[in-house]
């Protein structure tokens, strides 16, 4: 029974997880090393490459600001209104990515509200990077906020309280107390919300414009590629994010194992 | 409480919670409710048209019908895949344990062309199915097998806590009073991770709706057969075609909205039968 089971497991795991994954890099060599390298320092795939990290390093930090900041508020204070606060947050989990490419085209696109504006003043927002950059930061902003609000939920306010109360300034409170019981769940959300800002395809697609060398990501130019029929190049492509998610992953098992450490010690 | 907050030695509410909801406002809230003022422009009747075309019902049932049955498989097995982690040990459990979580860190776009190439005529998987008459890519099965995919972590991670909190005092004494396993199973263990069962079959369910770039790989897009709605908002918007793309689009904010209660509401009833327990 046992053997069945786990064997059913695996059977399952195998069709839709470990297969795909290692097709990725299956097809991404099967033409050999010199297609993989070309396919991966051609020039539109580097500003692809530079697109992805730019909104990356955008929108990760405000949005681990916007993190903390909720959390500190969520997790340290009772307040009215609290609960529905902590689902406006979920709120960009719950939305298609391709509605949240769409409300910003509603926006800042050309019939948009502020659409007459910028054409006037010669900013360009969607079909742009800033268009790009803005619905990354949209679909990941939940990503940190919700790691840390149940971790600060859980660790009270008596650390806190005991410093303030011995002198110690807010920001010391945070950087001195706060900030080294968190940093564990703060890495896993910035780890994730990485992952995502990296790996964003739907919400992108929607604001980007598809302009070759300007307004592609990895993930539009893998899409680009396998249009193309160039399937050879998608794969290489494809295999950057894949071996990008696999980091993750290694990160986050770590991230996890501290966690764990810090619970039983702590 | 009569008052907004409780009063508290720890400083920095103010700022905290200003920003919260100024950022929050600016990046979520207002561009949210553009979909839903530009909808107002139209009137109920022109509405309801553009949001029950034959093609759009047609992507509904597809979007819905998939998304319905790969959370309903990834019911299923993640229970399975819950149980094997958590009861039984196997080389190489912590690889596959880590490996769960891949369809939550891997993009969507290389999931998508990943399954397509697995599951065509020649892929390594297809080649399989297709003498035995099953096509999976550019039909609505391969949809579903996409949405599996990208619902898979959902019921495992919502269950493997659960399961692993159950105590086992209770199993040993069901196993005392003459229960066989089945019995054990469908009285004591069931009913304890039932709310987290649905909790992740939601959640599945609610990611597949939305679902985009895993999609639209391995669907045949074709209008009325295997167009999903997230691919029908994106083609009106390349027709300039705006009110219909986000007539559309409100429908399923509001769907997505109505879900996202309905799993906070789960979540709060596992809370609230674990603090029972």
């Amino acid at each position: 029974m046992r053997r069945t089971l786990i064997g059913l497991a695996l059977i399952f795991l195998a069709l839709f997880l470990f297969v795909p994954l290692i097709s990725v890099f299956y097809e991404a060599l099967k033409k050999g090393v010199d297609v993989y390298f070309a396919a991966i320092t051609e020039s539109d795939a580097r500003a692809a490459i530079r697109l992805t990290l730019i909104a990356a390093a955008i929108a990760v930090p405000l949005n681990l600001i916007f993190g903390v900041a909720a959390a500190w508020a969520i997790a340290k204070f009772e307040f009215r209104g609290k609960n529905i606060l902590t689902t406006l947050i979920d709120l960009p989990f719950s939305v298609s990515p391709v509605i949240a490419g769409l409300i910003y085209v509603l926006v800042f696109g050309l019939q948009g509200w502020l659409g007459p504006w910028l054409s006037e003043h010669d900013i360009k927002i969607i079909f742009a990077v800033p268009g790009i950059v803005l619905a990354t930061i949209f679909v990941t902003v939940p990503f940190i906020a919700r790691e840390l609000i149940p971790l600060m939920q859980a660790q009270g306010t008596e650390e806190e309280e005991a410093a303030v109360i011995l002198g110690a300034s807010g920001w010391q409170t945070f950087w001195r107390v706060t900030l080294p019981n968190i940093k564990w769940g703060l890495l896993y959300g910035v780890i994730l919300c990485n992952a995502r800002a990296m790996g964003e395809f739907g919400a992108v697609s929607v604001v980007s414009g598809h302009i070759r060398g300007q307004t592609n990501t990895l993930p539009l130019h893998v899409e680009i590629l396998y249009n193309e029929y160039n399937y050879a190049a998608a794969f290489a492509v494809a295999s950057l994010l894949a071996l990008l998610a696999l980091i993750t992953l290694a990160i986050k098992t770590f991230v996890e194992s501290k966690v764990t450490q810090q619970k039983t010690n702590g | 409480m009569s008052t907004f907050k409780q009063h508290s030695v720890l400083p920095g509410f103010n700022l905290a919670l200003g920003f919260t909801l100024l950022y929050l406002s600016l990046i979520v809230l207002i561009p949210l409710s553009a979909a839903f003022f530009r909808t107002a422009e139209l009137t109920w009747a022109e509405f309801w048209t553009v949001v029950t075309t034959p093609r759009v019902l047609a992507s509904y049932r597809l979007t819905f019908g998939a998304s319905f049955a790969a959370a309903l498989t990834n019911a299923l097995f993640g229970l399975l895949v819950a149980w094997v982690l958590v009861r039984y040990q196997f080389t190489g459990k912590r690889l596959v344990d880590a490996l769960i979580d891949l369809p939550f860190a891997l993009p969507t776009a290389v999931a998508g062309i990943a399954l397509t190439a697995l599951y065509a005529g020649n892929g390594w998987i297809g080649q399989f199915l297709e003498p035995l008459g099953v096509k999976v890519a550019f039909t609505p099965i391969g949809i579903y097998v996409a949405l599996t995919f990208i619902g898979l972590p959902f019921v495992v991670r919502t269950v493997q806590p659960v399961l692993e909190d159950i105590e086992t005092e209770l199993e040993e004494a069901a196993a005392m009073l003459g229960a066989n396993r089945l019995q054990i199973f469908l009285r004591i263990i069931f009913p304890a991770i039932f709310p987290a069962l649905t909790t992740g079959f939601a959640l599945a369910f609610a990611r597949a709706i939305g679902e985009y770039g895993s999609v639209i790989f391995i669907a045949g897009n074709m209008p009325m057969v295997s167009e999903i709605t997230p691919l029908l908002i994106i083609t009106k918007l390349e027709q300039y075609d705006y009110a219909g793309a986000t007539a559309i689009a409100v429908v399923m904010l509001i769907i997505s909205f109505v879900l996202l209660l309905i799993i906070n509401l789960l979540q709060w009833w596992s809370r609230h039968r674990k603090a029972l327990a």
